[in-house]
């Protein structure tokens, strides 16, 4: 038995070491003050999905970045703890993307790798908190999803039993393959880089993908096909007291719609 | 946190002009280039992998060893089922090293090796024993590997070289309860199983560090009736043939995650290293020198993280309104921890860089040409002499740095909170195992007598050192002058007092000011590697070594009278 595993991976800005110049007097980040580093919870997938090669060796591990050329970092980091290949998909033309459109060009790469059985990323990026690509790119796809999984508790033919670590416990959940899963903070984390294999692969150039290479529907990249707008950055530190806990029940997500609607959030 | 890139003397020293020659003669020529995917094209590629994986052990001593180094401490090994169990913060430690593929740094691409040389090994070493002598000790001793490398027949290295790349434990076992540092005593008997057509080991071991390991190094007699050194052979003992019992382990007052055990072996079969009667006087000789530069990285490792904690203490506690860091006093303890913990470090580099010179000589795959023939004699020589003195003055100074960095931390220090605490019980055994103090001063005695370290005095003064630095090379020059003095005062019997030790102390502090002086050399003629200057240590060293032989005439002097 073996797998095609994806890993979607993502080079943020070290947001958890930041210095007294980490921010820009508009409220932006200050990208060259800080570090670049492979997205702490992309690499509790990465290491996920070398589980699944641990215990079927004959599995592909295929790394998967939009970013800059200098992505090749998190690549190459990749490849030493046990990936099989990595590509970045790079270009202009992604600038400017915002989770639609972003889930949009990794799906249309995912689609352009062929075929796949598991997709594994991080739960959120710690520059953007979103946590909205790896489910985005499930519904392009077409594809079940697991979020928040935290430990793969069994992997057999086409089944999987994964945990989900949750605000209020653990839930044990078995899903059909094909399969995308997000891997949240508490799972365990990557092992290190093998040293043959950091020798062998530093100087590793990965392949690049343009635009063009993973036939998209041109509109819906970059700028052109990122709804978001971004109107005004403000620095805010939130307190605890002002989150809400919204009940898994239909009236409570109506009132949730409702207020979104007020605020003129959604609609 | 990551004591490789934190540490940028260790880079500084990895980028020595001299490591691409130790590189070339390692990699023969990177004859091996294309047939191993991580076999380097050139030097420069050679440099960058060391680079690399020393950041690799970095981020894990860092990370994994350095965290667990307390509970390491409180919990320890113990015997279960004649079995010694690690602590299992060892078992972490030794579990994340193995799987990262580390455990194998000098070994040959062919066993699964990096194929390093000894500088970057002795760094790694030193990056360990940062985050936990004891540790290091286990971690160190996968180097056994290099003895069954250098002697031992194709077979067996086939056998068991792979083994510890992939993780199997290793000892040295040559200590008896009648034979300390006089190895020559060995006890322990191996006869020939004429029918089994194998060697059997029966005896007792004591003292054995790791000695709950997978594979053994045991010298043993071979030869019925010998009493000396020529007697002794050397054997491989693979755990696993069974005939071995742990008898005990040793309560220590340092260095506790380290399993230190007396063995006992019945009827235990054994393979032989090498050939009979070299035992003691060829390889455990060659592997001594060895494990005595492993000391001297362990003792720099300790030291560096003495001054980290001190500094950091010093920096942290307020009394009278502002750091104690700010106090002449306490600035004075920190400055000579940090020119301590240099000068040893430089010293143990230049040793391992001879070291590897040496081996690369005798590692060319062809006979040597005249001149490398003097060059690899010239090394030889060197590494013989630098040995002792680093073995001596980086476990002394490793000891001194622990009692000051409790010292800087006052009364909190005496307390088990910090890690002073658990630095100053491990710097104990620094100048103690592997050949004592005073061993070293013996080992030390012939060139102090022959005028052998005077010519490697000199040829650090030949050195065209920048203008800035003159005045302290005045310095060490009038060290040498009162040295000089020192050792022609009449050796008096009566006197009942030797002085080979102050002589032995004096020499170390001059050849390690001279090498503190190359290094800002290295700095003022624009190289950038460590953004520290080593000027401050260098003006300590020059001082100190100028004091010590004052001082050591003028005692000499007065107990003669």
């Amino acid at each position: 038995m073996s797998y095609k595993i994806v890993v979607l991976i993502k080079q943020v800005p070290d947001t958890q070491n930041v210095g007294p110049d980490a921010m820009n007097a508009d409220g932006t980040v200050n990208r060259a003050a800080l570090p670049a580093i492979f997205n702490p919870e992309d690499l509790k997938a990465l290491e996920m999905a070398l589980q699944v090669k641990d215990k079927y060796p004959e599995s592909r591990v295929t790394v998967l970045t939009m970013g800059p050329e200098r992505a090749a970092s998190i690549i190459r980091d990749a490849l030493s703890r046990g990936a099989d290949n990595g590509i970045i998909v790079s270009d202009i033309r992604f600038a400017g993307s915002d989770t639609l459109a972003t889930s949009y060009a990794l799906a249309c790469a995912i689609r352009k790798t062929g075929h796949y059985d598991l997709i594994f990323g991080g739960r959120q990026a710690i520059d953007g908190d979103t946590a909205q690509v790896g489910p985005q790119v499930a519904e392009k796809l077409d594809l079940p999803q697991v979020t928040y999984a935290e430990r793969l508790l069994s992997l057999k033919d086409d089944t999987i039993t994964l945990t989900r670590r949750l605000d209020n416990g653990v839930e044990t959940v078995e899903a059909t393959l094909p399969l995308l899963v997000t891997v949240t903070a508490s799972a365990p984390d990557c092992r290190y880089p093998h040293a043959h294999r950091l020798l062998q692969y530093a100087k590793t150039q990965p392949e690049i993908w343009n635009a063009d290479a993973i036939s998209p529907e041109m509109e819906r990249l970059g700028l052109k096909g990122s709804p978001t707008k971004v109107k005004k950055i403000d620095n805010v530190v939130l307190a605890h007291k002002e989150g809400v806990r919204i009940e898994n029940s239909d009236a409570a997500i109506g009132e949730l719609v409702v207020s979104l609607m007020e605020d003129h959030i959604i609609g | 946190m990551n004591f490789y890139n934190d540490n940028e003397s260790l880079k500084f020293y990895l980028t020595h002009p001299e490591m691409g020659r130790i590189a070339a003669m390692k990699e023969r020529d990177f004859a091996e280039h294309g047939q191993y995917p991580d076999a380097p094209a050139d030097a420069a590629e050679a440099v960058e992998n060391y680079d690399r994986i020393l950041s690799l052990v970095g981020e894990i001593a860092g990370d994994v060893v350095a965290p667990n180094a307390e509970e390491v401490d409180h919990e320890g090994p113990h015997i279960e089922d004649n079995r010694v169990v690690y602590a299992e913060g060892t078992q972490r430690n030794y579990e994340t090293l193995t799987k990262a593929g580390l455990m194998g740094i000098s070994m040959p691409r062919r066993y699964h090796g990096l194929n390093f040389p000894y500088v970057p090994f002795i760094m790694t070493t030193e990056i360990i024993s940062r985050a936990d002598t004891g540790f290091s000790t286990i971690w160190s001793l996968q180097d056994c590997a290099e003895t069954v490398r250098a002697f031992a027949d194709e077979a067996l290295k086939d056998k068991f070289l792979p083994r510890i790349y992939e993780g199997a434990t290793c000892s040295m076992d040559l200590t008896e309860p009648d034979a300390g540092s006089d190895l020559q005593a060995v006890r322990l008997k191996a006869t020939y199983d004429e029918s089994a057509g194998c060697w059997r080991l029966n005896g007792v071991k004591r003292f054995i560090t790791n000695g709950g390991a997978d594979l053994h190094l045991v010298l043993a007699r071979s030869e019925e009736g010998t009493t000396d050194g020529r007697g002794l052979s050397y054997f491989l003992f693979d755990k696993q043939d069974g005939g071995l019992t742990v008898r005990r382990l040793e309560n220590k007052m340092g260095i506790k995650g380290s399993p230190t055990a007396e063995l006992v072996f019945t009827n235990a079969p054994a393979h032989i290293i090498g050939e009979r009667r070299f035992g003691l006087i060829k390889y455990v000789m060659t592997l001594m020198n060895d494990a005595r530069l492993g000391v001297g990285s362990q003792s720099v490792g300790l030291s560096e993280a003495a001054c980290r904690e001190a500094e950091r203490y010093a920096a942290e506690r307020e009394q009278f309104g502002q750091a104690i860091a700010a106090f002449p006093a306490v600035r004075d303890l920190l400055l000579a921890m940090r020119a301590r913990t240099d000068a040893t470090r430089t010293l143990l580099y230049e040793t391992a860089r001879m070291v590897d010179l040496c081996k690369g000589y005798e590692d060319l795959g062809r006979p040597m040409t005249p001149e490398e023939r003097t060059a690899y004699k010239w090394a030889q020589r060197s590494a013989d002499m630098l040995t002792p003195l680093l073995k001596l003055s980086a476990s002394e100074f490793a000891n001194r740095n622990a009692y000051d960095c409790i010292q800087v931390h006052g009364g909190s220090g005496f307390m088990k909170e910090y890690a002073c605490e658990r630095l100053y019980r491990d710097a104990r055994i620094l100048s103690i195992y592997e050949g004592t103090s005073q061993l070293q001063v013996v080992a030390a005695q012939k060139g102090l007598s022959n005028g052998a370290y005077l010519t490697k005095i000199g040829e650090y003064d030949a050195l065209p050192f920048h203008a800035e630095l003159e005045p302290l090379r005045a310095m060490l020059r009038e060290a040498v002058e009162d040295f000089k003095a020192l050792a022609a005062l009449p050796n008096t019997a009566e006197s009942a007092y030797d002085f080979k030790r102050m002589q032995t102390d004096v020499v170390a502090a001059v050849i390690m000011g001279y090498l503190l002086l190359a290094d800002c050399d290295r700095q003022l003629k624009g190289d950038t590697s460590c953004s520290r200057s080593f000027m401050p240590s260098a003006r300590y060293m020059a001082a100190y070594a100028r004091a010590e032989a004052a001082r050591s005439l003028q005692m000499a002097k007065a107990y003669s009278l």
